[in-house]
This record gives C-alpha cells, structure tokens and sequence, in this order.
C-alpha cells in the first residue's frame, strides 16, 4: 500500500473481511474464470510487481543486481461493497482448484460497515447460527419386545396428513345425515414445501420444484404439496390439472391475485388450498421484498406490477384492521372464491402470540390449519436484523399451539404445520418427526429444498446469502437467464424426488420402531426425550441422560 | 404377552372355566394377575338384573368409609356376595381385607329418574368412591354397575381363583371375560388390569397401545367424566368403543373402521367411501397402531374380537350354537369347549370383527370392505 493511500473509516484490509480468497500462484492457469463467475465481483485481476536480486554469475565482485517482475494473478477486493461471500463459485470453476475462500478466524470487521448510505444491511437466508434444539431430540421409545416391532421396508405404512379444519366426529356424522356442509380436508404428505415466491426464484428453479411435485404425485403416489409463496402462479400453471398440487398464497401485497382471480372460471382443478401469509419466520412483522434487481418483465407481468422496482408487501393486510378481520372476512372471501370447496389457513410467524390467534381460529369454522413459521425460517430478503433478531423458536410454539388445542379438544380440528429451520444442520427427516410428534400435523421446507434439490450454497456461518440482489451463482434466486441456465429444472425436480423419496424411507425408519405405521404420530410426546432438563421440560417431553 | 379369554354361554357358567383355559394358556402369560369379568349373572344375582353391584377390594377402615358414603346417598345393601379369604395368602397374592362384591338397592330419591341419568350417576358414585381409595389407599372399585361383576388380583390367575375360592354354586355367569396379566408398560396398580369397564361396555386387550398419549389426550378432552385412569394403555379401547357407541351412534360393525381404517384405496371403492373417509379423519385421533387383539363385550351381551390392522397378535373364536369361545390361543378354546366342531374355529384377520351375538347361536363376521350400516 502507498504510504500515501487515503484511509477511510470503512477502508478495511483482506484481513478484517470474513471471508479470504487463498490464491495459489503456482497452480493459477490466468484463465480469468474466477473473477468472471463471482456473483460480488469480489475478485479482480491483480497485477503485482516484484523484485529479485540476483547475482550475476561468475564475476567475482560484480554487485548484485535489481530485477524487476510483473506477475499477474487475482486479487481480492476490500471495499465492503465487494467483499466476498464465501460462496466458493471461483473454487468450483477454476481447473487447477487455485483459489478457495476461506472464513477468517478472526471477528468480522466488515459487519461494522455494511450500512453505508445509512441502508442496514439486507440479504437472503436466514438467521445466522447453526443448529436448532429439534437437532437434540431423539426418539427414545423402542418398540422390541414388549411389542413385534415393524418393518419399515415391508410393512403397510400411510404417511399422511390431513389440511383443513376436520369436524369433530359427532358433527360430521350429523352433517353427513343432513347433507350438511363439511369443511374441505385434503389428504397430504406431512412434508411439503414452503412458500417460495416466483420471483423469489428462478423459473427454472420453479419449473423444476413443480415438475418434481408432479412427478411425486403421478407417478409415485405420493401427495406432495407446494406453496407458491407471494408472488402469483404462472398462467398456465393455473389453468392446469396441477393446479391441484398447489397451495396458492396471498400475503399482503396480492401480487399475483389479478391474475389469480380471472383464471378461476378456467381453472380445471381447484388449488390444494389456499395459504394466507400474515407472517414469515426469517422476518416476523415485516413484509415479503423482492428487490428491484430481480423485477424483470415476465415477474412483473405476472405479478401485476411495473418492471425493475422493488417490491414491498405491507407487514400486515392493510384492509384489515384486527385478529377477527383478519381470520373471519379474508378466510370466508377465499373460501367464497372457490365455492367453500378449497381448505383456507393462515400462516404466521412464530410468536409468543401464536396461541391468540389460535384461540381466533378454534372459534372460526372455516379456518382450515395454522401454519406457524419459526425464527429459522429462510426468505430471499430481508433485512438482516429482522433475519437474526426476530422471530419465535418453532419447537415451544407449536408444543404451546398443541397443548392449547388439547385443551380445548380441538387437537383434531385445526392442523398445525411447522415451518422455519427444519433440516438446518441436514436433519430434515429427524426435524420433522420431532415436530410432529410435538404437535405438528405437517411440515413446510423452503431452504432445505433449495439446498438439496439446487445445490444452494447459503450457509449460517454467513456464506452466500446474497438471493436478495438477484445474482444467486447457482440460478436459484436469479432472475438473469445467463445465471438460471446454470440449473437444469429437470436435474432439479429429479432431486425433488429424491428427497422426498429419502425421507420418506427415514421417516418409516423412525416411526416403525415406534410401533407406528398407519397413522402420522401427531402429539406422540412419549416418543421423544433430550438430554437438557430445561428444553424437556418446556416441551413436555421426556428428560434422558 | 397376555392372554385373553371370554365365552358366552345359555347356561351359567362358573369363572373356573375361564380360569382354566387361561391356565392352559400360561405359556403365554407371566401369571402375574388376573383380571375377571362377570355378566348377565346366574345364582343369586339371577333375581337382582337392575341392582347395581359395586365390585372393589377394601381395607376395613375403608370398608367403613364405604358404608358411611353410600348411606348417605341413600344406597342400601340389597345381597352381598360372601368371599373369604385364608389369612396367610400364597406366594404372589397380596394380603388383603376385603374383596367385595354386593348389589345394593337405589337410593329412593333416585326413582323415576331416566336411565341415562341414573348410569350417569352410577358413574359418578364409582369415580368419587376411586377418588376416595385413592386419596388414603383404603379402596378399589373395579365396577359398580348392574349385573356386573369384576375382581382383580396380582398373582399366578388359577392361585387367585383358589385364594377367593371362586368355584362356587352363587357365582355363575353367562358372559365371563379373563385376562391373565398385570399391565408392564406403566407401574404395577390394580386399575392398569385388564378387562376396563364402562357404561355396559367392557374390552380386554392383547399387545401394547403405541399411540396411547395421543389417544387418551383426545379423550380426555371429549368431556365425558368416564374417560379418566388410564393407568393402562389399554384403557383407551374400551372407551373408543364407548365413544363410537354412545356419542356417535355407531354399531360395533364401525368400531373396527375407528380403530383401524381401510387405507384410502380400499375406502376408494368402499359402498360407503364417503361415510369411512369422513370417519377416518374425523377420528383420526382414536386410530391405534399397535399391534393389538381386542375382546370385549357389549352392554346387548354381544362378545366380539378385533385385530389390529397388521394383525400380529393372536386370537381365535369357536364353539357351538349356545356356547361359544374367544380365547388368545386354540389350547384355550380347546380347554373350554373340547365338543365342537375344530373345522368352523374362525381366526379373525386384519379387517374382520367377529361377534357372538346376545342368542350365542352363532359367530358373525363383519369384514370391513362390507357394507356399514349408517349411524342409528
């Protein structure tokens, strides 16, 4: 560095960035391809200068002699503006594997000035610490001698759930004889995926999520469900027979439901259901954002909105102004859309609200389910602080929802799905059991999908977590086809099939020793134990050592 | 494993024969208690139909305690069924005061009371008089019901018999329903032993309850002042049945359909699809997973046997018109009724429920790919 550099408050060196690009000279082949596949631009071409001395050969006393060298390599960029994420794009692309990022083991420097401007940092992802007390849960209740125990890979199992509001058994009998009205209740699979905004992701990675969904469905029987998150639903998808497969969402922008609504005379299947996003895990009381990087025309067409503008919903349903509005008016209008013929259910942030709006919602006959998304939620953006400061863990909130509706003997009536950091460390299948088995009747992934299925690099040790700006290096959360190319939705909703398919075969591995098979263990506490006095007795669940 | 045992029969019959046939079965029971069920009396009892019989074992203070309560509300001792016991108990036998088995006469104020009122407060009279036992372990009451009768006791089951000296020309009956085990998953208590009964509905099970916290939660929670204990995971079969029955209006042809629904492609092309599918959501919580084989008895007099939906546990039926068998294994039906034709023992499978109705001239089978008669 010149002895004359200017030094701002924010002028920082390789060393206070979190994450450090290692370069090896040797194996570098200048092929450029690094500083061209980083999504931030944190890499440019480094030309260096160097000087040997050398003494010349044979001439005793002659006096060494000064050369000076160019070399030319990569070089990492140290205004946050540039500052690498950790994505490792250039490691994956570089023939001789040259250069690798590598996080500092030092404190982060760099979180001190990502506002400049006076913008608070935003970024995709979600919160930012690894684990999640579901990951301590084991199950504990083995059935060996006290009972056969059964086959997972032989026996006859039913893994399903079941979305909207059930009757209790002495008013469905009594409506069946009257020919009363029955509720909607559709038969899923426990596993679904959260709501993931067109917009948000990519078309391609959007084709292949549904493709993926149909798949599971035609051809493998198995009723997977996908929410479209808050941002429309393709034309044609509408208006086709896998409409069926789909949880349409309205949040509070309505993106979208222009196009919604006037598809519904042709619409050949009614939607799985209808999902009321008042809430999200990753950022509770705050609105969706897509930002304006990723408005191009074909998003903005099919949400309703001019191109390349940023896109905030409201944090709340601005034509509401209370719980009873909110759960009575909007929950009949959807149902009155579709004929009383589709379950409607809201979806919260967690919160130690929630049982409020249970109680709404027990006293609602049409509220079909509460979903409630937890604190490790992930979204495409949001403001940093909302993604690891806000939110409700997920676990003790719908232990809390359960226990309330047990209460009230409701447990049957309305169903809870979970949501928000399930899979976080990888453990889908032993996330989701757990919550189940707390209370849950069924579970949305969001991030865990985009990872398995994607290849999404995000991690909580802040690497990646760039979907807000539109220049996801997998082409996941992009809108710009030279970076969706990269993704193959074919590949995509190949592994789609594969997780579901994997999990499915975990889940009977954890429910069969269980003794359980052909109904979901909803509320089957007695199963469950962990190590920590406290957590156990919070969850009402059993305390081993 | 337990072993179960239940007949019926035109004759009375004395509960030595169940004894018996469970004494048979023993290779197959820990001979750790017993559990018995009497029903649609003979001797004595014949002549008393409507008394209620309060059925318990009592310390003498509580015994005392009985009395007192029971006058108070009006109760008067109608016939009291006289068991004596030798001081010294044999191995395995818990030394106690009082086994009590007395029908008592209603209490004057309650006449004219409808009959779903007066079981109402049988009900109740039983649950405060468990609470009372509970509170200084000085009472257990197993029943207290019309023409019913219950003794439990831990010990090898032929030892019990014995011990009470149950073979005997004034206890006879026409149902009888054995058990012989204690309950192992949750703490030994006298309550966990099978059969459980309620309102006129009695079940003995064989095989553990794997979603018991589900189901007794949702019970619990229906407000129906019967569904407590639960100190045996079995407990909660002979209040489904009772659910099915009294709130939903459901004949035992459903109960299987409760318990253990058709999976969706068999409701598919079921002739009442959309009656199971409604059943199987909306009782989505009374469905077991165990592996479990159920005997119980219906307040018609009706004896029946389900299987769980994989059935993995045993359980066989036969006789002949006038007297028939439910017993956990063929040595047992064997021991029973020795005189019948082997050829028509019927095993009941993954979707049958047999029953032996209230004339016992017959096993009907009820599959549940058949037709289901509507609720009443």
């Amino acid at each position: 560095m010149p002895s004359n550099r200017p030094i701002t408050p924010s002028t920082l060196s390789v060393r206070d960035l979190p994450w450090q690009i290692v370069w090896d000279k040797d194996k570098c082949t200048l092929c450029g391809q690094c500083t061209a596949i980083c999504p931030v631009h944190a890499l440019e071409l480094g030309v260096f200068r160097k000087r040997t001395v050398e003494l010349p050969l044979g001439i005793i006393g002659a006096p060494p002699e000064n050369h000076m060298q160019l070399f030319y390599g990569i070089r990492q960029k140290t205004d946050p503006a540039f500052a690498c994420v950790g994505c490792a794009m250039c490691t994956m692309v570089c023939p001789n594997d040259a250069v690798s990022p590598h996080r500092s083991d030092d404190a982060d420097k760099l979180v001190f000035h990502r506002d400049r401007g006076g913008l608070p940092r935003s970024r995709g992802g979600r919160r930012n610490a690894p684990g999640t007390v579901l990951d301590q849960i084991k199950f504990i209740r083995i059935s060996m001698l006290t009972d056969p125990a059964l086959d997972a890979g032989r026996h006859e199992f039913e893994i399903r759930t079941l979305l909207g509001r059930v009757l209790p058994p002495e008013d469905n009998l009594k409506f069946i004889r009257q020919n009363g009205w029955i509720p909607p209740v559709r038969e899923i699979y426990p596993l679904m995926i959260g709501g993931m905004s067109f917009g948000a992701l990519s078309p391609n990675m959007w084709e292949g999520l549904q493709m993926g969904v149909a798949y599971l469905n035609e051809e493998l029987g198995m009723p997977v469900r996908i929410s479209t998150g808050e941002g429309g639903c393709p034309p044609r998808l509408l208006r086709s027979r896998f409409l069926k497969y789909v949880i349409l969402q309205i949040a509070s922008g309505y993106f979208g439901w222009d196009e919604i609504i006037h598809a519904i005379p042709d619409m050949k299947e009614d939607p799985c259901a209808i999902e009321i996003k008042y809430g999200q895990g990753a950022k509770p009381g705050d609105g969706g954002l897509l930002m304006w990087y990723k408005v191009n025309r074909l998003i903005a067409a099919i949400r309703g909105v001019p191109a390349g503008v940023s896109l905030p919903s409201p944090p709340t349903h601005q034509t509401q102004y209370s719980i009873e509005e909110s759960v009575a008016k909007m929950i009949q209008s959807m149902s009155m859309a579709w004929g009383f013929r589709v379950p409607v259910y809201p979806k919260i942030s967690g919160t130690s609200t929630a049982m409020a709006v249970l109680n709404n919602l027990t006293r609602n006959p049409y509220a079909g389910g509460l979903g409630i998304d937890g604190e490790d939620g992930g979204t495409g953006a949001a403001y940093n602080i909302s993604m690891n400061h806000m939110g409700h863990p997920i676990a003790s909130n719908i232990r809390d929802a359960y226990l309330g509706l047990v209460t009230a003997g409701m447990e049957n009536e309305i169903p809870l799905i979970a949501g928000g950091g399930i899979g976080k460390s990888g453990n889908l299948t032993a996330n989701a059991a757990a919550l189940i088995m707390l209370g849950a009747s069924g579970v949305q992934v969001g991030k865990y999908i985009m990872q398995a299925a994607a290849g999404c690099l995000g991690a909580e040790s802040d690497r990646c977590n760039i979907c807000n700006i539109g220049q996801c290096p997998k082409g996941i959360t992009s809108q710009d086809p030279r970076l969706y190319r990269r993704l193959d939705p074919e590949l995509v909703a190949q592994r789609v099939v594969d997780v579901f398919l994997s999990f499915d075969m975990e889940f009977r591995k954890i429910i069969a020793p269980l003794g359980r098979s052909t109904s979901l263990p909803v509320g089957m506490s007695d199963a469950l134990g962990v190590s920590d006095y406290h957590i156990a007795e919070r969850l009402k669940i059993n305390y081993v050592v | 494993m337990c072993r179960l045992f239940a007949i019926t029969s035109e004759e009375p019959l004395s509960p030595m024969v169940a004894f018996k046939a469970l004494d048979v079965m023993r290779e197959g029971h820990d001979g750790s208690g017993v559990g018995l069920f009497l029903r649609d009396l003979g001797g004595p009892f014949e002549e008393m139909k409507d008394a209620p019989i309060l059925s318990g074992i009592f310390t003498e203070n509580g015994l005392k305690r009985l009395d007192t309560f029971m006058m108070n509300l009006g109760f008067m001792t109608k016939y009291k069924l006289p068991i004596k016991v030798s001081r010294t108990p044999p191995a395995g036998i818990p030394k106690r005061d009082i086994y009590l088995v007395r029908a008592y006469e209603y209490p004057e104020e309650w006449d004219g009371l409808s009959q779903q009122e007066l079981y109402s407060r049988l009900v109740s009279v039983r649950l405060q008089l468990r609470k009372m036992g509970e509170a200084e372990n000085d009472m257990m009451v197993f029943s207290f019901w019309p023409d019913v009768i219950m003794i439990k006791e831990i010990g090898e089951p032929l030892k019990v018999a014995q011990h009470l000296k149950l073979d005997r020309k004034d206890l006879k009956a026409r149902v009888i329903m054995a058990q012989g085990r204690q309950n192992t998953n949750y703490a030994i208590n006298l309550y966990a032993c099978h059969p459980f009964f309620l309102e006129g509905f009695s079940t003995m099970t064989n095989g553990e309850n794997t979603a018991f916290i589900p189901i007794k939660d949702y019970l619990q929670s229906r407000g129906v002042s019967g569904y407590t204990g639960y100190q045996s995971d079995s407990e909660v079969f002979t209040h489904i049945l009772h659910y099915s029955q009294m709130r939903l209006g459901l004949g035992i042809e459903a109960y299987k359909h409760i318990i253990t629904p058709l999976q969706d492609k068999e409701i598919a092309v079921h002739p009442n699809a959309a009656l199971l599918q409604s059943l199987k959501q909306s009782c989505r919580r009374l469905i077991i997973d165990g592996p479990n084989c159920v005997i119980g008895c219906l307040p018609d007099h009706s004896l029946f046997m389900v299987q769980d939906r994989k059935k993995l546990r045993p359980g066989v039926v036969g006789g002949r018109p006038g007297k028939y068998a439910f017993s956990s294994e063929i040595c047992g039906l064997d021991a029973a009724i020795p005189d019948r034709d082997k050829s028509l023992d019927f095993q009941p499978m993954h979707i049958d429920t047999a029953i032996v109705g209230p004339n016992r001239q017959e096993v009907i089978t009820c599959r549940q790919t058949a037709p289901l008669p509507l609720p009443r």
